[in-house]
């Protein structure tokens, strides 16, 4: 079965051919249905691939297989190939797997949508690309599943491209991915450089020859996490992920929560011996994380919007991932990429049912008291709630509480602090959506308050499916108990833990204080949350005229998209403006007009030698005559 | 009597002169197709002189080409002159001037 992993992503690029080529002419559900079967199949490879690994003895782990050499030039080549260890499978399961559920739940949510095959297209294109992203042997394999999934969230974010709003939110996802991806090229440049080679294993079989805190790895490690910060949202490139929920719900949740944007935590997991390298660089990818966990949360607070709610707090997480993978923590870092995946694309497919059940509303103003009318996304919705919040025994739980305690015992006070004010936050903004979603009484407006409907099973089939993962998730790592981490022993083999400083043991008393504590930062959040939206549903209003300065900073976001423009996109549209009035059409054009100007005045009068006399010719050829004769003579 | 080869040379250059004159002054094509012929023939006396001079015929086989050629010029040149009179009238070049800027 190992051999046949290139059927993994192949499954999808035939879905994607088949349905951009002829799914015009072909019936919807037959459209959906070779979507999501693709998907299926590539999930069902993969568990086989997944099981038989399980098997293999020790010494054969990891497996690489190699398909062709893609480009062989020199000292340089690449190939076609894909690595099976346990960090790539762990997360060619989470794709395929969640890929599959929210494939099913488009094919009842997009329904109406014109343009239904070109949705199935893209979606089968990203799901193929993204799987290669995630089994590539290679960094330059995995540039081509990093740009692939760049390019379909950039269509699918303009899915909606008569919207103005949306194609702008398309092209600025692009445009910020892409300052990003000029990072990652550069550190493969000088991979390149330094190890002569671009193959995983063999690069960090090397790396581990080079001292700790060498600066040529710093340098690489720093210009990879550029790369990184762009894919999965971070400070300071996290602007385009906000704006681009003007994509379809399920492309929020499939690829702006679950998959793509934690390529970057996957692609710094990947590079841990790199990374264990370099405390510098680790320091750096931890307070980037930190920073983006509590900026993210706390604009969070006051967004209206739901799908704005759910997009900060992907961006929160993601720094949680960060921060785990910082403190040197990878295994809690994808631990929680795993459990995230789970719980968010549980809660983005639930704000996609709400809305379908509101025709389209995203307000949550004009939301309240839906819990009646629809029960299942209701309760899908505030399992996965409570397992983001942190509460025992659901999914996020464990993984929060992990990547918690190791950034208090391998990392600093002050990132504990950071993330447990985060987690504090997160409880609450999200229980704030609950609360003014489902919750009080209903502000629905009056012509689509009559027709409020529970989501067809199609769609709440892959709720409660997820909803089950966002429960049981966690389960794979318990804590405390001894070989209860089924999860790290699985996955530490593609782990380089960091070696200059040593693990830390905290004793379990310790542990067992944090996760009480964790969980009671959580509960003070929901019962704040609970305070302000169902005890005193005027507190809110109250507080924010208390504090009218700093909810304005949160409720504009901080006016980062407002100093950006000032501060880049300004800047540079005027110096363009400069370069194609002053330089171009001037300076550019005034060389060609010139010349050509030149010429033109000289043969106007040049011209005037052509008489059309005859004689005149012939006198210009006795002239000839003359003066070669006379060179010839006087020579 | 032998004549000097300089004689033959100085009537070729008087005659090979008057001919170039002729076709850069006069306005009739005919005159100037005759100047022409003129040159060519100048051109003939000066092999034929140098070939008595050196005691080698190759000047005289080369004055046999020239009359050759001139002749085909001759007959295509009057052609061409008659198309271009029964067209434009006239035999002027002052007036056939109309390939000007």
């Amino acid at each position: 079965m190992m051999d046949y992993v290139w059927l993994i992503p192949l499954f999808p690029f035939v879905g994607f051919l088949i349905n951009g080529f002829f799914g015009k002419n072909l019936p919807k559900n037959v459209v959906g249905t070779i979507g999501s079967m693709a998907v299926g199949l590539s999930f069902l490879v993969t568990v086989c691939i997944f099981f038989q690994f399980l098997k293999l003895p020790p010494e054969a782990k990891p497996v690489e297989k190699v398909i062709f050499t893609w480009i062989a030039s020199g000292t340089f080549s690449a190939q076609a190939a894909f690595l099976i260890d346990p960090l790539s499978l762990i997360m060619l399961l989470i794709v395929s797997g969640v890929s599959t559920l929210i494939h099913i739940y488009s094919v009842s949510y997009m329904h109406e949508e014109e343009g239904f095959y070109r949705f199935f297209t893209y979606l089968n294109l990203f799901v193929s690309m993204m799987l290669i992203l995630v089994s590539a042997n290679n960094f330059l394999l995995m540039f081509v599943g990093w740009e692939g999934v760049g390019l379909c969230s950039y269509l699918l974010i303009g899915y909606y491209y008569e919207k103005q709003s949306a194609s702008d939110a398309g092209k600025k996802a692009f445009v910020v991915n892409r300052i990003g991806d000029f990072g990652f090229l550069l550190g493969i440049f000088l991979i390149f450089w330094t190890f002569g080679s671009i193959n995983f294993r063999e690069v960090f079989a090397m790396a581990s020859k080079y001292p700790v805190g060498a600066g040529i790895i710093t340098a690489i490690t720093l210009c990879l996490f550029v790369g990184a910060t762009g894919k999965s949202a971070q400070l300071p490139l996290y602007t385009w992920l906000p704006d681009a929920m003007e994509g379809p719900t399920p492309v929020s949740a499939l690829i702006h929560a679950a998959t793509m944007v934690t390529a970057g935590v996957y692609m710094v997991a990947r590079c841990s011996a790199l990374y264990s390298l370099a405390p510098i660089s680790l320091t750096v990818v931890a307070t980037i994380g930190a920073l983006t966990a509590i900026f993210a949360a706390t604009i969070g607070m006051a967004q209206f919007d739901i799908k704005r709610v759910l997009a900060y707090s992907t961006v929160s997480q993601l720094g949680y991932m960060f921060l785990a993978c910082g403190v040197g923590a990878y295994v809690a870092g994808i631990f929680h990429l795993m459990t995230h995946a789970f719980f968010k694309a549980l809660l983005f497919l639930g704000s996609g049912s709400v809305m379908h059940g509101l025709s389209g509303e995203l307000d949550m103003r004009k939301m309240g008291d839906l819990k009646k009318h629809m029960p299942i996304t209701y309760w899908t919705f505030l399992l996965a709630t409570l397992a983001i919040a942190g509460i025992f025994p659901f999914a996020g739980f464990f993984s929060k509480d992990e990547i918690l305690l190791h950034s208090l015992v391998d990392g600093k006070v002050i990132y504990w602090a950071i993330a447990t004010t985060a987690a504090f936050i997160t409880a609450f903004y999200m229980f704030r959506a609950v609360f003014m979603t489902f919750h009080g009484e209903s502000r629905v407006d009056h012509d689509v308050a009559h027709h409020i409907h529970e989501s067809p099973p199609l769609m709440t089939v892959p709720l409660m499916i997820l909803a089950v993962l966002s429960v049981i998730g966690g389960f794979v790592g318990i804590p405390l108990i001894e070989g209860g981490h089924i999860f790290r022993d699985f996955l530490s083999p593609s782990i380089t833990p960091v070696a200059f400083q040593p693990a830390a043991h905290p004793t379990h008393t310790f542990e067992f204080g944090m996760m009480i504590f964790s969980m009671g930062v959580a509960a003070l959040g929901i019962y704040t949350a609970y305070k302000f939206y169902i005890l005193v549903p005027d507190l809110p209003t109250i507080v924010a005229d208390k504090f009218r300065t700093i909810y304005d900073l949160i409720y504009n976001k901080y006016y980062v998209d407002e100093i950006y423009d000032t501060a880049v996109v300004e800047p540079i549209k005027e110096g363009s403006n400069i370069l194609w009035t002053v330089v171009d059409a001037k300076g550019v054009d005034g060389v060609v007009n010139g010349s050509a100007g030149i010429i033109a005045y000289l043969s106007a009068h040049l011209r005037k030698l052509e008489t059309g006399f005859v004689q005149n010719y012939a006198f210009a050829i006795l002239l000839g005559v003359v003066v070669v004769t006379g060179y010839l003579i006087g020579r | 009597m032998v004549v000097p080869v300089s004689y033959y040379l100085t009537l070729s250059i008087a005659l090979f002169a008057l001919g170039v004159i002729g076709v850069l002054v006069r306005r009739n094509v005919l005159v100037i197709m005759m100047c022409i012929e003129m040159m060519l023939n100048a051109v003939n006396l000066a092999f034929i002189g140098f070939a008595d001079y050196f005691k080698a015929v190759d000047g005289q086989m080369f004055v046999f080409f020239v009359m050759t050629v001139a002749a085909a010029e001759v007959a295509v040149g009057l052609a061409l002159i008659v198309a271009i009179f029964r067209n434009r009238g006239t035999v002027y070049v002052d007036e056939l001037n109309i390939l000007k800027w």
